[in-house]
């Protein structure tokens, strides 16, 4: 392993710094050839590190390297430096290569926009800023990168931020995650006290032996660390800055808030998995956290019509997939789904937003239909996400969500009730999701007849991305086929080194292969169930939805406004917050504070009047003045 | 058998090169005609850097030499340093602003050379009546140079005011030399020093009183309050080149030999002087900085601005131990940077006659010369003590210089003044930025040598500020021997 690694990182900084000083000098072609190429080079180099490192033999598989001491202060000690080991290898050659394919669909997407090099040079920083977060070496390197990822994001959200909701959606999103920061900082500052040190590979060698396994000390670093990801990760109860992240142009959508930057709490806790596995209660609520978030999320799905809203529920909902993963152990099953998720679900943005494009930026389902056969590329790319996203055997989906039901049933920390949540949800995603499908592209066109005459296909430069990640929406899945079907779980075993395991003893006993089987046809038989019912709501009959709504009137409004934990949220929360505030303004802030400094200011500025009049411009008041001081000093040495 | 007192003349030679270029302008003034202004400051320039390294020669010598009356030890010879590059930046300064002025008068090189003499001599200083010479040989030109704008009324006030206060400054300097002569008998540092301590009953109220008197005489020319009533009248009256020559150059040599007599002359004593010191700081800190506040005009702004940082260098003067020599050293070599540039920018953008220095002249002014606001704010923020500036490392270094020897008092007392300081030197930013242009039909010109001496003053205050690790290095070296 020779790197450097900051050549990964290098090339998107550059890109932003270029883009973002001289970009409005640019042409379009030029900002987007500047943007494309920097994260194309960024994958190049990512591929080149991530086959060298499968060349080493496992137990060698990982490469430090340190840039520089960033921090040094009394026993508090900083490198920048990068940690190359299979987890981080994987995640950026995901993050560089699904980045890649949306910064070149971003190029026909954001074609028309004014603000062409702001985007670019933003996407770029977030780039940048998600490597930062997976290859660094200490966690305080890695906090740079989660800061700087939020950052971005807010930027992009509110990427028109002339438009009220966009602008209040960024804000949003930024102060949400906040406060999951909030909790993060604190499980920072808590790992620094305990371990004297924020180096990752340093913590997870230390914690064994520092901390009791099932502790109170673990339980609350964990835990702590877990309020950050479910800020960044969008679960219950941070979740709700993500649906209103759609304010955003898609392609960040899809960049963003679906294959990485929402993945990051994921990543971080697998990272951490030393901490974990020593946390068992934390293990438990992270599980059951993640298992709720999917099927809470999942239901609200069922109802909206937004086209990205119901994507942004999706990912809400597969998010916990990922979560519900590593609460029961399994963090590479996790990491697994994260990326086969990262392609069918930054695909299925990508086509949302290829739709929109054919609409004239329609995003109402209920304005859609009818639109298999003239947009057919969008379709078909679509529909393999679709397939995948919804567990359907031979896709990407399938793989990774099955192994996640399996562990969350079959590991130590697992139980059937888990399994039974997953297994439901992976039928509401499967219902949800043709759903969509059905409403946008079968059935009567519902389109406004303005629009019908423009629909067409996106152009290449959109279309092909959608084809490269339909592609890998079908066969990432391939990298990790279980033993049960005769695979070998080659992505399970590459990652195995990075993270922790239960022990021996903790493994009671094996399941049988045929209880494996069965729970595996089982979530295949939900899966399909989900599909059919799609079909008879939204093709064979399509008045049995609104029967249904008609007739579940109080199920239906409680989905359909989101089980109203925004307006829960503002009553409980923000509401007696801004009162607060207001009345600290108006009382503490003006009267006592801005008071006391203006009379500080005043009295200080009155003096410095009055010293002046000694200022007099006469030289025998000058000469006074000498001598008094001349006086004063001898007088202090007579009479002392 | 008469005895042959140690030369050793090589220990001169910086003042003799400063010297004979001097003598070379004043030539090339009176034999010469047509343009000259450009090759006498040539001629200055090369004077001073040849003169710079043969300073820098004699670092790690320790000579003495004329009896012991001088000595070069690396505290000497940092402090010429200091003097001959803010020397240096004051060629720069002046060669534009005096072809403005149209008073391109090759003696003004002469006058400024002939005062870096005098306080090369003061820094080298082992000896009372030298320590006085010294100072004489610095103020005289002082005084012409603060007149040298001889048509304009306020320049001839300034030299007659500094004049008749410097005369009686001097003459508390030499009554307090005779007592010192009166009560030791010698007016050799060491010796004195050497006395002092040879005596066991208390302190000798007359050595005390010649003390003071000397301290006092030093005191006007740092400008410590009350003895500080010239500095605002001199710094606006003199033309702006003099005036930045003025707040660098003798402050530093006023510091250099007030630190040798505290630490080596009257060492045995110093410790029954520190709560004057004490006052002292506090009062030039805060007067210094409370009247500043209330100025409208930039030049006296700074005059009272280069008040309050005599008081924060005081402070090093009261922690009076190595760590506070060290960092007066370094907050001088700060100073003297951002002063200048700050001047700089001041003589950029004032017109001939400088009529209109207030500071509202400035408004709007970022619109117009973005470059230039951008570079004045830096020197505002270092002024003020906002990293990563110089005068953020060196107010940090001086501060905590005063908490090690637990003076934490006066370190608030200092860090509370920097913080009234930073009002009046953020107006000047606040002005600039978010102020609507007055003066619409403004016109600068860039000059070549001002734009060096500004350059070379930005690119100093942002070294020191981010990488000082050299300069610490650099002034701990300096105090080699003296402790």
């Amino acid at each position: 392993m020779h790197g450097p690694l900051w050549l990964i990182l290098a090339f998107p900084l550059l890109g932003f710094l270029i883009n973002g000083i001289f970009g409005n000098k640019f042409n379009r072609v030029t900002v987007s050839l500047v943007a494309c190429g920097a994260v194309g080079i960024s994958f190049v180099w990512s591929a080149v590190l991530f086959f060298r490192l499968i060349a080493l033999p496992p137990e060698s598989r990982i490469y430090v390297e340190k840039l520089f001491d960033w921090i040094s202060a009394g026993k508090f000690n900083a490198a920048f430096s990068f940690y190359l080991d299979p987890l981080s290898a994987l995640m950026i050659l995901m993050v560089s290569g699904v980045g890649f394919l949306i910064h070149i669909y971003s190029h026909g997407y954001m074609g028309h926009d004014e603000s062409y090099a702001r985007y670019f040079s933003f996407l770029n920083l977030f780039t940048f800023s998600m490597l930062l977060l997976v290859l660094g070496a200490n966690l305080l390197v890695l906090f740079v990168g989660w800061e700087g990822v939020g950052l971005c994001s807010y930027l992009l959200i509110g990427f028109w931020f002339t438009k009220k909701s966009a602008s209040n959606a960024g804000k949003k999103a930024f102060i949400v995650n906040r406060i999951g920061d909030y909790g993060f900082l604190l499980g920072l500052f808590l790992i620094f006290v305990t371990f004297g040190t924020l180096n990752i590979a340093q913590i997870t060698e230390q914690a064994p032996r520092l901390l009791a396994s099932g502790g109170i000390l673990v339980t609350i670093m964990t835990l702590l660390l877990f309020v950050g990801a479910t800020g960044k990760s969008a679960q219950i109860p941070l979740y709700i800055w993500l649906p209103d992240a759609m304010e955003g142009p898609t392609p960040v959508s899809a960049l963003i808030h679906a294959a990485t930057m929402v993945t990051a709490g994921v990543y971080m806790m697998a990272r951490m998995s030393a901490l974990y596995m020593l946390a068992p209660l934390t293990m438990g609520i992270v599980a059951a956290i993640g298992a709720l978030t999917a099927i809470f999320a999942a239901t609200i799905a069922l109802t909206q019509f937004d086209i990205k809203r119901v994507l942004a529920y999706s990912t809400i909902s597969q998010l916990g997939y990922m979560f519900l993963a590593c609460g029961v152990g399994a963090f590479g099953a996790g990491i697994f789904h994260l990326m086969t998720h990262a392609f069918f679900k930054a695909l299925l943005f990508m086509g949302a937003g290829s739709v929109m494009h054919a609409l004239s930026n329609e995003q109402d389902m209920r304005y859609m239909g009818g639109l298999k056969k003239k947009i057919p590329i969008t379709f078909w790319t679509m529909l393999i996400a679709t397939l995948a996203i919804s567990g359907v055997p031979g896709f990407s989906g399938f793989f990774s969500k099955d192994e996640i039901l399996w562990e969350s049933f079959a590991s130590p920390q697992g139980n059937i009730l888990l399994w039974i949540i997953g297994v439901i949800t992976a039928g509401l995603t499967a219902l949800y999701m043709f759903r969509l499908i059905f409403m946008t592209f079968y059935g009567e066109s519902r389109v406004k007849s303005h629009i019908e005459k423009h629909i067409h296909e996106s152009p290449s430069v959109m279309t092909i991305p959608l084809i490269a990640l339909a592609v890998l929406s079908v066969i990432g899945g391939y990298v990790g086929i279980p033993h049960l079907l005769d695979g070998s779980d080659r992505i399970g075993r590459f990652l195995e080194p990075s993270f922790a395991h239960f022990s021996e003893s903790a493994i009671e006993g094996h399941h049988s292969a045929g209880t494996e089987w069965l729970f595996m046809i089982i979530s295949v038989i939900i899966a399909l169930t989900g599909i059919y019912i799609a079909y008879k709501m939204y093709i064979a009959k399509p008045e049995l939805p609104v029967a249904f709504a008609k007739k579940f009137k109080g199920v239906y409004t409680v989905l359909y406004n989101k089980y109203y934990v925004d307006e829960f949220y503002g009553y409980t929360v923000v509401k007696p917050f801004i009162k607060l505030s207001r009345i600290m303004y108006n009382i503490f802030d003006r009267v006592i504070i801005d008071g006391s400094v203006n009379l500080i200011a005043y009295i200080t500025e009155w003096t410095g009047e009055v010293l002046k009049w000694f200022q007099t411009g006469y030289v025998r008041h000058y000469i006074v003045t000498f001598m008094f001081g001349v006086v004063i000093i001898l007088g202090y040495f007579i009479f002392r | 058998m008469i005895q042959i007192p140690n030369i050793n003349i090589s220990i001169i030679y910086p003042e003799i090169i400063i010297f004979i270029t001097a003598v070379i302008i004043l030539l090339v003034e009176i034999f010469s005609n047509g343009k000259k202004w450009y090759a006498q400051s040539i001629i200055a320039l090369i004077g001073i850097i040849v003169s710079g390294y043969a300073v820098s020669n004699q670092w790690n010598s320790f000579a003495s030499g004329f009896s012991e009356v001088l000595v070069a030890d690396n505290f000497a010879l940092m402090f010429k340093l200091i003097f001959l590059l803010g020397a240096l930046l004051t060629v720069f300064l002046s060669i534009w602003y005096f072809r403005r002025e149209e008073i391109q008068q090759g003696e003004y090189f002469f006058l400024i050379l002939s005062s870096v003499i005098g306080m090369m001599i003061l820094s080298s200083a082992n000896e009372l009546i030298t320590a006085f010479l010294g100072l004489e040989v610095m103020s005289l030109p002082l005084y012409v140079l603060a007149g040298f704008d001889k048509k304009k009324l306020l320049s001839n006030e300034a030299a007659l005011k500094y004049f008749i206060m410097g005369a009686f400054a001097s003459g508390f300097l030499v009554y307090g030399i005779t007592f010192i002569y009166g009560a030791t008998g010698t007016t050799n540092f060491d010796k004195i020093s050497m006395v002092i301590s040879s005596r066991s009953f208390g302190i000798d109220p007359l050595l005390l009183l010649g003390f003071i008197l000397i301290l006092i005489g030093f005191s006007f020319k740092t400008a410590f309050v009350p003895f500080h009533s010239w500095v605002p009248d001199v710094y606006t009256g003199a033309p702006t080149p003099v005036t930045a020559f003025f707040s660098i150059g003798p402050k530093a040599a006023g510091f250099a030999i007030l630190f040798r007599l505290i630490i080596k002359a009257f060492a045995p004593i110093g410790g029954s002087i520190i709560p004057i010191l004490w006052i002292l700081a506090v009062l030039t800190m805060t007067v210094g900085n409370l009247i500043a506040l209330t100025q409208r005009n930039i030049k006296r702004m700074l005059a009272y601005s280069s008040i309050a940082h005599a008081g924060y260098l005081l402070i090093s003067l009261v922690v009076g131990n190595g760590r506070g020599a060290s960092a007066a050293l370094f907050y001088l070599i700060a100073y003297t940077v951002m002063t200048v540039g700050a001047f700089g920018i001041v003589i950029l953008l004032g017109e001939k006659g400088e009529k209109d220095l207030s500071i509202n002249g400035y408004s709007g002014l970022a619109y117009r010369y973005p470059a230039a606001a951008v570079v004045m704010s830096l020197f505002m923020f270092s002024l003020a003590g906002i990293p990563p500036t110089a005068g953020f490392i060196g107010k940090f270094y001086i501060f905590s210089s005063a908490i090690s020897k637990g003076f934490i008092w006066l370190a608030v007392i200092g860090i509370v003044n920097s913080v009234i300081s930073v009002y009046y030197y953020l107006r000047v930013v606040v002005v600039m930025f978010m102020k609507p242009e007055i003066q619409a039909g403004r016109v600068v010109c860039f000059p070549v040598s001002l734009m060096v001496a500004i350059i070379l003053a930005a690119i100093g205050v942002l070294q020191i500020g981010m990488f000082p690790q050299g300069w610490f290095e650099a002034v701990r070296y300096s105090l080699i021997g003296l402790f």
